[in-house]
């Protein structure tokens, strides 16, 4: 009783310094993100309220926002299920009794640790060089190559990741529910579908939202491998803020509108996510 | 519970004055005035921190050079003037900028600085006839061509250009069938490609969506007496469309990389193959020059580096010569204090006026300045440089001035490029290259002209 007397009356001491930070760093800014996509602006400090006309703008300009918006989610789709499906099988894999599995698993999450930078400018040379050896191409001749050279940078960087979380479900699994499967004759794939993943289903919750809300935000790695060429082609939305606020005069205010339309979006899409994967989950 | 309520406004409240005081207050405290300058070129910012240092041990006078990452410069000024140490020199790029920046701007008209500027229609007025904007350096670009390749070239028996030396070369023509008789005798002249590569990548494309695209529209807006100082038109034709192209595709098709692989292209191998030798010619301006001397194994002689006018087949070309302006205008910050304002004005004279100062110019920034402080030989001594005066000298040659100032936006110039790209791909024709850069300028020139806030 007296201990819990002493937390309530010395917790907003101990929570002064996060509650200051979580004000400074994000509280504030991003209620000024709201107001300033309200407004016409060139410095923070001084902004005029202009009401929605920036909200039309971001739409009805031109069709790039809407292509970018597009781009987005095709990308999305492809490496949610290309991330998740291939970590999840590097992490069977992995959780097997082989020979060096530590290694491998080092090996598989370092690409993790490169800058999205660095790693999209050194795919962007592999695959320029391969284009132009065999085609006499580079990345820019197609949208088609700019948008597989992202999945494929994004899969290289993400699923070293994912995989981690994935094998410390796999550990998690009971090994007796496994050999009560095994008795009752259960084959591979019986026992991964009804067995293994039902038991992952946290790690899979994680993992997919992870890779969602990432593939959605992407930027540094979509700058450095292709920034949007040929025409903008293979621009994500965060790409496409980006240039609308710093490129287009006069569009600070559409930058920041289409940051907050995108804002709605990513949320929405990831609340929809955990709860429809969340049901899924066994309880613990 | 009431005790957390309280605790938490506190810890609102601190915050909130950490915000004020990041806000509130303006000016300095000494009488002298100090000087914050916002250098706009990452290249030489060592010798601005030099020349500051040099400044402060003669005059007392204290001057922070903050530099902006290279194409960060507004998103840095942006920020930068928002502080209450904003800075109190900054720079800005033509009419356009100081359309965006001219509610900070200061008249300079009676600064000494302005009355030795040698030719005061350079500076940036504006709607009150004041002057926002004194340019400090003067550049010029064009075809840089290394004589040495040229002349093995005239020299050969069966050319057939029936010219005996580059500057013979005085129109589209001729140089077409300079280059494309030169692209027949790639292998006796030892080159990949008459021109370097057509860099078409991203952010390094400018050489053509700016600078090539200068001379056509010098000459529409000439044809048109298009009053600049006005700011971006609200439209264009591109009416000299076809002279882009010919120069263009003069490129892309007498070049040392496939018209396919250009979208990877930087300006930096561009450079680097005419430096190696690669190559006969590039479009560049004199800034190129500590480039190809940079190059490991350079074979290019400073004697042998010349510049050729940008050709695109206009009548009457024979008296075009290199494109010759700046983007680079000095503006002193009218919301300084009187004492900060005239020691940023002070420090600028010293820089071009003084002997230390004008040696740092003409030596380390290798700045063509434009002012009557220099006299002839204080100039910069690189070839290029040189070049580029001797060209300003030519009797019945004139320059083709810097127009690109009064471009829409960066994001016009890259979409520019971004067509250029897939016109070079093959995947975009000309036509819709034309109607689709003339639409743009008129929806980003009508955003420009919105009021800013």
């Amino acid at each position: 009783m007296r201990v819990s007397k002493y937390i309530k009356k010395w917790f907003p001491l101990f929570a002064l310094p996060t509650t200051a930070a979580f004000f400074l760093a994000f509280l504030i800014p991003f209620g000024m993100g709201i107001y300033l996509s309200f407004t016409s602006f060139r410095t923070v400090t001084d902004a005029k309220w202009v009401g929605l006309s920036n909200y039309v703008t971001a739409f009805t300009e031109n069709s790039d926002f809407l292509h970018a918006l597009w781009f987005s989610v095709r990308f999305t789709l492809v490496s949610v299920v290309t991330v998740n499906v291939i970590a999840f099988a590097f992490a069977l894999l992995l959780t097997r009794a082989i020979r060096a599995t530590n290694i491998f698993r080092a090996v598989f999450f370092l690409p993790n640790l490169i800058g999205g930078i660095v790693l999209a400018y050194v795919w962007q040379l592999i695959i320029n060089g391969v284009l132009g050896k065999l085609f006499q191409q580079d990345l820019t001749y197609s949208p088609a190559y700019g948008f597989w050279g992202l999945v494929v940078v994004v899969n290289w960087q993400m699923i070293g990741y994912m995989m981690i979380i994935y094998i410390a479900g796999l550990q998690n699994v009971p090994g007796d529910v496994l050999e009560a499967a095994d008795i009752d004759g259960a084959g591979f794939w019986a026992r991964l579908f009804q067995v293994t993943i039902p038991m992952v289903a946290g790690s899979i919750t994680i993992c997919t939202f992870l890779t969602l809300t990432n593939s959605l935000k992407l930027f540094d790695q979509n700058l450095a491998l292709t920034a949007g060429a040929p025409n903008h082609q293979t621009e994500g939305v965060s790409l496409n803020i980006y240039r609308t606020f710093y490129n287009i005069r006069n569009h600070m205010g559409v930058g920041q509108a289409k940051a907050v339309i995108f804002f709605v979006i990513v949320a929405a899409i990831a609340f929809v996510q955990l709860r429809a994967t969340r049901s899924k989950e066994e309880e613990g | 519970m009431n005790k957390k309520i309280v605790a938490l406004t506190a810890a609102t409240a601190i915050a909130l004055a950490g915000l004020a005081a990041c806000s509130g207050g303006s000016g300095s405290g000494s009488d002298t005035g100090q000087v914050y300058f916002l250098n706009f070129k990452p290249e030489v910012a060592d010798v601005w921190e030099a020349i500051a240092k040099d400044y402060t041990a003669e005059t007392g006078v204290s001057v922070k050079v903050v530099t902006a990452a290279s194409g960060t410069y507004e998103q840095t000024l942006t920020s930068e003037i928002a502080k209450s140490d904003a800075p109190t020199v900054f720079q800005i790029n033509g009419p356009v900028g100081y359309a965006n920046w001219k509610d900070y701007t200061a008249d300079l008209t009676d600064s000494d600085l302005y009355k030795h500027l040698s030719d005061q229609t350079l500076a940036i007025t504006g709607a009150d006839g004041g002057v926002y904007g004194i340019p400090y350096v003067v550049e010029g670009y064009g075809i840089i061509y290394n004589d040495a390749i040229m002349k093995k070239y005239f020299a050969l028996a069966d050319q057939k250009s029936g010219l005996t030396d580059a500057t013979e070369i005085q129109s589209f023509d001729q140089l077409k069938t300079v280059v494309e008789d030169m692209t027949a005798h790639k292998a006796d002249l030892g080159i990949q490609g008459v021109f370097s590569n057509t860099s078409l990548k991203p952010g390094d494309d400018w050489r053509w969506q700016t600078h090539l695209m200068n001379v056509p529209l010098y000459y529409e807006f000439k044809d048109s007496n298009v009053d600049l100082s006005a700011g971006t038109p609200a439209t264009i034709k591109f009416s000299y469309a076809d002279g882009f192209k010919k120069l263009f595709d003069l490129y892309l098709d007498n070049s040392t990389v496939e018209k396919t692989q250009l979208g990877s292209k930087t300006v930096d191998e561009a450079m680097a193959e005419f430096a190696l030798g690669q190559s006969a010619m590039v479009q560049n301006g004199n800034w190129g020059w500590s480039q190809v001397a940079g190059v490991a194994g350079n074979t290019v002689l400073a004697e042998d580096v010349h510049f050729l006018p940008l050709y695109i087949g206009v009548s009457g070309e024979k008296s075009q010569g290199l494109c010759i302006g700046t983007e680079n205008y000095f503006s002193i910050n009218k919301d300084a204090s009187a004492a900060d304002q005239q020691a940023s004005l002070d420090f600028l004279y010293w820089v071009f006026s003084s002997d230390k100062g004008k040696d740092y110019v003409a030596n380390q920034l290798g700045f063509i300045a434009p002012f009557d402080t220099f006299a002839t030989g204080e100039g910069p001594s690189d070839p290029l440089a040189t070049e580029v005066s001797s060209w300003m000298a030519k009797d019945g040659v004139t320059s083709v001035p810097w127009v690109f100032s009064v471009m829409p936006s960066q994001d016009w110039k890259n979409n520019f490029g971004g067509e250029l790209l897939t016109y070079a791909q093959g995947s975009t024709d000309w036509a819709t290259v034309v109607s689709d850069t003339v639409a743009d300028w008129a929806t980003q020139a009508k955003a420009a002209a919105e009021a800013a806030g």
